[in-house]
């Protein structure tokens, strides 16, 4: 035992070196419990072999609570502060303080997965809900309790388009708009099928359907296309995509968000076969890329969706009563033969995604999304005035992103303009990418004026 | 004796539910007035229109009804349900916790001192050389493992040869799905007489096609692999890999370590050993730790430190031989910096304690029930039968006992299977309540059991016809009521 150091705070709080402060029973209690079990001391309990036994320390010190928000917060304010105009598939919208409270009431956040669903009404009710939200707003007719982001989602979307199409089909097009991150996820996902990404030339940086339709062939798997872009380019082409698909045995995959999916087009009515993207641009900010991603899919593969799934039924007294189902689709029944590996999800994320929705409403959604195709616009329009800087690149309508051509070094203007406070995304030789939200519109007169210095 | 009782609600149109948000109100909203073309915006949308005061009570009404840790004991065995600190909460929803993840590393060096700490506080615990935080949840530390092993394989010319992971029968169903799901082909490992590994059949079933062993010590009856250093020769003298699936690690702290049983790979359930909430099902996180010669697979990016003048500089580096992302951009990064904030709080002392009063709880609730319990001796967890009656009716029947009752019908080795994992956090009382359900429940013939729960939100459901009939939205619900004309 270490001793016990002089509180530096003076507030009366217990370090650890008596033991950890989230275990119940103190050394009278442990001592009665010893002697219920008939062991003289609790090292006997530990059935392990003398040669392996570890006898080091892992050299972690103890804190106090007080200590431990302290040094933390103390070491994020390293974090430089800038304002952030950054985007690609990650987002923060203004996170309403009802969202923080209701979720973190502890009925919630300390359950875990339903198991006993007649003891878990609450949050089967709640992921029910998100499920309802998520199918209306996707156009499909069902959708999961999430998986772990927007990356994970789609290398989901290309194992179920290997289980649920007859075709010997192996390829798999994604447009070259989207982030190499995202596909790299993909690749590692489908190590078990035989699986082939090629990658979509996109100039316009929206689909092509001549090109696409010179690329389908026989092998084409899946097509995948997003909208908004990660470089926030609203697609026009999804209905043109959706008629050419339709025709193939090709899996139509739109990669959206929560958000977006309020105002863009419906992917159901465009005929889209799965919806994967970020739900959690809502409930959660940009959280160094923590999310949470949406699944949601036609109802002819009800058996193969992978995750989670709740579903209504009734209990004895006839009652309305929800409980987790079709869980032989699922590892823990189905194990090497599973739809998926996936066990822990993102719930407690789900159900924040739906506070927010509900907190903001069809109206205020609507409005949400309206303000992220109306501010790119603005702010492209203010710096595509200043000299040296042409935007947006694409002909095109933008959701909260959009690109910047300049006459000079990308990397050197990102960097000048770090050091006056603004962070943006330097793309290639001369292309910035800026994102503009409710969240940062109020900073965009000041992050043009930064911009036309450093440009000087 | 005090118990959890649940609330239903019967001044609402619908008796003893809260109403679906549909049921509420459903508004339809055309953005007709967009700064968008109508052709490439949808026509409208439906959904609860309602004031800030009806969602919230709404939501606490729900809360009402569901089993949380603070609710009462949730001996879910192998999920490792301790108390959730609130503090962490504090820290996570800190805004400087929450950059963008492309920042460059110049203006995001706290955040990355944090994870680089983590890393290495995780490395330390298990007693490895390089952690990747990266993997999303226990599951996908499974996979981003065995794709470790898979692209060391390859790396060494045998990657085409090696195309089987050995798995114990016992094991958690993630281990075969994940092995699966990396392209593997799985061969189940039988249980000795006592519940271990049996070395025999392991000698018999390792070969020149073995790419790794995945194993969880102790395993998921709370037993010791005692031969762990054979079954490590074993499986490296065939040339092999061994994996450690960390959902046991909580009884281990500070007394043994993956690392220096010949554990080359293992992954961390922060969920469960670093207290971090389970969210009604997530979000985890499922870090990965590997001995040195596997360090160049990780994936990328990777966070290192070098010395800048006397300053520590983090940076994020590709490791030469990455397997790549399996996951979009850092991972569960709220859920890491919870698992920073609770390893730090307890440090040595604390993390060893916990584990030591994990075990004791679990033996001594052991020692107060009538149930067989045909293992041991155990550590964290122990798995009791309910002999001849039904697994599954046993735990329905504890739920008017007013606890979360154990995990059922799992491991298969133990007739309707019981197992019971209650954590360092239960106070004695809490034991000897779960008990006292556990021997009620006993002493009834299984023609006494009377379709409980009885005491619960919901009575008794049926999942069957839930999933023979699923309906999986509110918009489904209206369907059938319409169609259904009743």
């Amino acid at each position: 035992m270490q001793q016990s150091n002089p509180i530096p705070d003076g507030t009366t709080e217990q370090s650890t070196s008596e033991g950890s402060p989230y275990a119940a029973n103190d050394d009278a209690r442990v001592k009665s419990m010893l002697d219920e079990i008939g062991v003289a001391d609790v090292e006997e309990l530990f059935d392990i072999p003398e040669s392996i036994r570890f006898e080091g320390e892992f050299g972690i010190d103890d804190a106090t609570e007080q200590e431990v928000k302290r040094e933390v917060g103390e070491t994020l304010s390293k974090n430089a502060d800038i304002v952030e105009f950054l985007g690609r598939g990650y987002y923060s919208h203004y996170v309403p303080s009802l969202v923080d409270h209701l979720s973190l009431r502890s009925e919630f956040i300390t359950s875990y997965t339903q198991y006993q669903p007649e003891i878990s009404q609450g949050f089967l009710q709640v992921l029910f809900e998100y499920q309802s939200i998520v199918s209306e707003l996707t156009g499909m007719d069902i959708a999961n309790c999430s998986m772990y982001d927007a990356a994970t989602s789609l290398g989901e979307a290309v194992t179920l388009a290997h289980r649920v199409r007859d075709a010997s089909g192996s390829e798999v097009l994604i447009p070259d708009y989207v982030r190499e991150e995202h596909v790299e996820v993909v690749k590692n996902y489908t190590q078990g099928v035989d699986i082939e990404v090629k990658r979509l030339q996109t100039p316009d940086g929206m689909i092509d359907p001549e090109t696409l339709e010179q690329t389908l062939n026989d092998e084409t798997l899946l097509v995948y296309v997003e909208n908004p872009t990660a470089e926030g380019v609203i697609e026009e082409h999804l209905t043109d995509v959706g008629e050419l698909l339709a025709e193939r045995e090709t899996l139509f995959c739109v990669g959206s968000d929560l958000v977006a999916l309020s105002l863009l087009q419906d992917p159901g009515e465009v005929g889209a076969d799965v919806v994967v993207g970020n739900g959690a641009v809502l409930g959660l900010p940009k959280s160094y890329g923590m999310n949470m991603g949406i699944f949601a899919c036609r109802d002819d593969f009800l058996r193969q969706i992978p995750g989670r799934l709740v579903g209504s039924s009734e209990d004895t007294d006839g009652n309305r009563a929800y409980t987790l189902t079709l869980q032989t689709r699922e590892q823990h029944i189905r194990r090497e033969r599973a739809t998926s590996n996936i066990c822990s999800n993102q719930a407690w994320v789900a159900l924040r995604a739906a506070i927010h929705a509900v907190s903001l409403g069809p109206e205020g959604l609507v409005s949400l999304a309206d303000q992220c195709a109306e501010f790119p616009e603005q702010l492209a329009e203010k710096i595509d005035s200043i000299e040296g800087v042409s935007a947006p690149v694409h002909d095109a309508y933008h959701f909260r992103d959009f690109k910047a051509e300049l006459d000079t070094d990308a990397t050197e203007v990102a960097s000048e303009l770090s050091e006056k406070g603004f962070a943006v995304h330097d793309l290639d030789e001369q292309t910035i990418q800026i994102s503009v939200t409710e969240q940062n519109q109020h900073m965009t007169t000041e992050f043009a004026t930064a911009l036309a210095e450093v440009m000087e | 004796m005090q118990r959890h009782t649940q609330t239903t609600w019967n001044d609402t149109e619908s008796e003893g539910y809260e109403p679906l948000l549909s049921e509420k109100d459903l508004t339809t909203v055309s953005p007709d007035d967009s700064t968008l073309p109508d052709h490439l915006t949808r026509d409208s949308i439906e959904l609860p229109e309602l004031s800030e005061p009806e969602i919230a009570r709404h939501y606490t009404r729900l809360s009402q009804m569901n089993y949380g840790i603070d609710s009462g004991i949730y001996p879910l065995g192998s999920c490792t349900m301790k108390y959730n600190p609130k503090f962490t909460e504090d820290i996570a929803a800190l805004p400087s916790a929450s950059i963008h993840p492309d920042r460059d590393t110049e203006t995001s060096q706290g955040t990355l001192e944090i994870y680089h700490e983590l890393q290495q506080y995780l490395g330390k615990i298990g007693g490895m050389d390089a952690v990747t935080l990266q993997p999303p949840a226990g599951a996908a530390g499974e996979l981003t493992g065995i794709l470790v092993a898979k692209s060391y394989h390859e790396y060494n010319g045998e990657g085409e040869q090696r195309d089987e992971i050995i798995v114990p029968a016992s094991a958690h169903g993630t281990n075969f799905a994940s092995a699966a799901m990396a392209g593997y082909d799985v061969v189940e490992l039988p249980a000795n007489d006592n519940g271990r590994v049996d070395v025999e059949a392991l000698s018999a079933a390792v070969s020149d096609s073995t790419a790794a062993l995945m194993l969880t010590n102790p395993n998921t009856l709370g037993l010791f692999e005692r031969d762990i250093e054979q079954i490590a020769s074993i499986v490296h003298d065939a040339g092999g890999l061994l994996y450690y699936d960390g959902a046991n690690l909580n009884a281990l702290l500070g007394r043994a370590r993956p690392g220096d049983m010949g554990f080359d790979i293992m992954h961390y359930n922060v969920h469960k050993t670093f207290a971090t909430p389970h969210g009604g099902g997530g979000p985890g996180a499922g870090p990965i730790g590997v001995q040195d010669e596997l360090e160049k697979f990780l994936p990328s990016p990777h966070v290192t430190v070098s010395d800048d003048d006397g300053e520590d500089k983090y940076e994020l580096i590709e490791p030469g031989e990455s397997i790549g992302k399996v996951h979009g951009s850092m991972g569960n990064w709220l859920v890491l910096l919870k698992t920073h904030a609770y390893i730090s709080r307890l440090g040595d002392a604390g993390l060893t304690d916990a584990s030591a009063k994990a075990v004791v709880n679990a033996n001594y609730l052991a020692s107060q029930i009538d149930l067989e319990i045909p293992f041991g001796p155990f550590h964290h967890e122990f798995v009791a039968s309910a002999g001849d009656r039904d697994a599954a009716d046993f735990a329905k029947e504890m739920l008017d006992f007013g606890v979360h009752p154990p995990t059922t019908k799992w491991p298969e080795i133990v007739s309707e299977a019981l197992m019971t994992e209650p954590t360092e956090a239960e106070n004695k009382e809490s034991l000897d309540q779960l008990a006292h359900a556990f021997n009620s429940v006993h002493d009834l013939d299984e023609s006494e059991f009377d379709g409980a729960p009885n005491s619960t939100a919901a009575k008794r459901i049926d999942q069957t016809v839930a999933a023979r009939n699923p309906v999986l939205d509110w918009q489904s619900i209206e369907t059938e009521e319409d169609g259904g004309g009743e």
